[in-house]
This record gives structure tokens, C-alpha cells and sequence, in this order.
């Protein structure tokens, strides 16, 4: 099943700011609310989301109770180097995904 | 002799006025039809553009997996018996409801599915709302994207057509209202600071940011129903059908958008 879909550019200039778009599907339970019969559901959210450059560490995010369900994080980064962009997702009930996409620079 | 006239013209005035309606001079004529999709905000129209940013799109690819897994004690995926879905799906979903002739009145794209799982997979119908229902149909639906609406209207389907029709402007609930009291008279208004739709169904199923999810054509007028205080029909009810056929015909000629997203 699809849990989680990236999108970015397969090439870039070296230096140029390329813009990354990604999609977790995910509930984002927040933990407040209550089924009919008054029982509180359980709080399940994705935590954090980081997104590593060739190993390096170029963009994360805290996520909280607010945000919406299968949350849409878009961001940019400068392409230094071809390589492997990875993505992490990591949430409540050991929720853990990852992706990678390659780039290539010129 | 002009005692009687009085009453004698205003009741033939009245018979026109009635038969007008019968005959749908109500509804939005053909030019000024629109999509949900105009109604919307320039974010939300944005997020419905880019694959990269619709949340549909998850129940797409979710559907693409169904589509090729095998199930059933037939131990037979979908893709065995059509093949890609990009080729033989095109177009599909935009002449849905369609008539069934083995059950002898329309059925939308969700029964469809469920019918070729029951008769060829011979598995479990998939219950209504559920992601893998929603994921299959998205996945056909989205085959016929940009397509436009053709739905046949033949002698069999006609009273059907007619049924669904007559749903859409007969008062229902504690509020008293018709479909048409809003979406014909009232279209490009506010209710509750969110603009009155046309009611052309071009996206289902869609993702709804209120729901959080994907959901169907039958899910929304659940939520209209509820809205006017009428008892809403169960899923797959005759009666959601028909009015489902109405909706489509309605919108014929627009172009599907599905997975469509609505706020």
C-alpha cells in the first residue's frame, strides 16, 4: 500500500533551488477526540519527518496534534551534488517510513 | 360568466407552471453549469492540480496495487481479466451509473466492482467506504480523467433517470427542503460561508479536507441529507442510485476530475 509519495526533479544545475514535495499517508490522530460510546482515541501522529542530502541533514519538521490527516510537506534545497535525497517519517506505534530519490547534477 | 374565468386561468396558469418543473425547466441551463472545482480557492484548486500535492492520489496508487492482486477463491486480479486498467478503464467510470441488465436498473461504479468480485473472483464484497472500495473505484475513476461525462439515457434507464429526478426536487426532512432548493435556485450563494454548489458530481470519489479522506458521491449526500434533517438512505440504496444517475446526467458533458479535492 502507498505510504508515502515524493516528488522533486530527476536533474538539476548545480546550485539551483529545487522544490521537494511530499505526501505521508497518515491518520494524524490527534488523540482528543472520543468514539460514540465516550472513549478517548488513542493519540496517533507522525512525530518527524527529516530529509537527509547524500547523508547530511537538510530539512525537518516537529510535527503536532494539529496538523492534518496524510500531511503535505513541501519544501526547497539547493542541488550541490547528484546522489540520494532520503526521507523519513517517524510517528506514535513505531510508525516508521522511508523513501529515497536519486538526483542527478550537472 | 367572469366569476368563473378567475379561478379557471389561475388554476391552468398553475398546471403550466407545474408541468415546467416536471419537465426540468428548473435546472441550471447548459452554459452556466460548473464544476465544484470554479467555487474553489486558488489553494485548493492548486492542490487538486498537482499530482504531487492531492491526497487522492494515495488511494490511486493504493487501487493501482488492488488492481493487480490476486483474490478470491477464482484467484483472479483484476488486471487478468482487463488487462491494463490504463487502456481498458478509459472512460469507464465517466458512463457510470449504468444499467445492469441481470439486476434490472442502474448500478454506480462501486457495485460494479463489488459485482465483478462476488461473480468472477468469487471473493467477500468490499463493504461500502471502505479504502480498499474507495481505492479501486479512484484507481478506475481516474482512468477517465479529463474524459467527459456520457451517461446513456435508453428506454430501460428513463425511469430511473426520472426517479432520481423526482428525489432531487421533492421536500425531504424536518427542514423541509429539495436538493433543487439550493443547487438550482441558490448556486454561487453561501450557506454557512462556504459557496452553494451546481451538485454536478465530476470528482468522485474525492478527497474532502473536512472528511480527511477519500470518500464517495453516496457519503456526500449522506451529508446533505443529514444537513436537511431527512433520514439518509443506507449505502447502495435504490434510491441513492437513481438520484446518483440524475447527478451524472446532470453534469453530462463535464469532464471527470477524479480524485477531485473539495474543502
Amino acid at each position: 500500500m502507498a505510504r508515502a509519495v515524493v516528488t522533486l526533479p530527476a536533474q538539476a544545475r548545480r546550485g539551483e533551488i529545487i522544490e521537494i514535495k511530499t505526501l505521508a499517508a497518515h491518520p494524524m490522530e490527534t488523540g482528543f477526540r472520543r468514539t460514540q460510546l465516550g472513549e478517548l482515541i488513542p493519540r496517533d501522529i507522525i512525530r518527524r519527518f527529516v530529509c537527509s542530502y547524500n547523508g547530511v541533514e537538510v530539512f525537518r519538521v516537529d510535527l503536532h496534534p494539529a496538523v492534518a490527516a496524510n500531511p503535505l510537506i513541501a519544501f526547497t534545497t539547493v542541488a550541490t551534488e547528484s546522489g540520494t535525497i532520503a526521507f523519513q517519517w517517524i510517528g506514535d506505534n513505531g510508525y516508521s517510513v522511508t523513501e529515497t530519490a536519486s538526483i542527478r547534477v550537472e | 360568466m367572469s366569476i368563473c374565468t378567475r379561478p379557471c386561468l389561475v388554476l391552468a396558469v398553475a398546471c403550466v407552471l407545474l408541468d415546467l418543473r416536471a419537465a426540468g425547466a428548473a435546472e441550471i441551463p447548459p452554459a452556466e453549469r460548473r464544476s465544484g472545482y470554479e467555487f474553489m480557492g486558488r489553494e485548493t484548486r492548486a492542490m487538486q492540480d498537482d499530482d504531487a500535492t492531492n491526497p487522492g492520489l494515495l488511494w490511486v496508487l493504493d487501487g493501482e496495487a488492488l488492481w493487480k492482486r490476486k483474490a478470491g477463491a477464482a484467484d483472479r486480479a483484476c488486471a487478468d481479466c482487463h488487462g491494463d486498467a490504463r487502456a481498458s478503464m478509459k472512460g469507464v467510470a465517466a458512463r457510470y451509473p449504468a444499467f445492469d441488465a441481470a439486476l434490472g436498473r442502474p448500478v454506480n461504479l462501486e457495485q460494479r466492482i463489488n459485482a465483478c468480485r462476488t461473480g468472477r473472483q468469487k471473493a467477500a464484497p468490499l463493504a461500502f467506504e471502505s479504502r480498499d472500495l474507495l481505492a479501486l473505484t479512484a484507481y478506475v475513476a481516474r482512468q477517465s480523467r479529463g474524459l467527459p461525462i456520457d451517461i446513456a439515457i435508453d428506454e430501460p434507464t428513463r425511469p430511473f433517470l426520472q426517479a432520481g429526478r423526482e428525489t432531487f426536487y421533492r421536500r425531504q426532512g424536518q427542514l423541509n427542503l429539495a436538493c433543487a432548493q439550493c443547487h438550482d435556485d441558490h448556486w454561487g450563494a453561501k450557506l454557512a460561508g462556504s459557496p452553494i454548489t451546481q451538485a454536478h458530481p465530476t470528482g468522485y470519489p474525492l478527497y474532502r479536507l473536512e472528511w480527511q479522506g477519500l470518500g464517495s458521491l453516496e457519503r456526500r449526500l449522506r451529508s446533505c441529507l443529514v444537513g436537511m434533517r431527512a433520514e439518509p438512505y443506507a449505502y447502495g440504496a435504490p434510491e441513492f442510485v437513481d438520484l446518483e444517475l440524475y447527478l451524472m446526467w446532470r453534469a453530462r458533458g463535464m469532464k471527470i476530475e477524479t480524485p477531485a479535492v473539495r474543502p
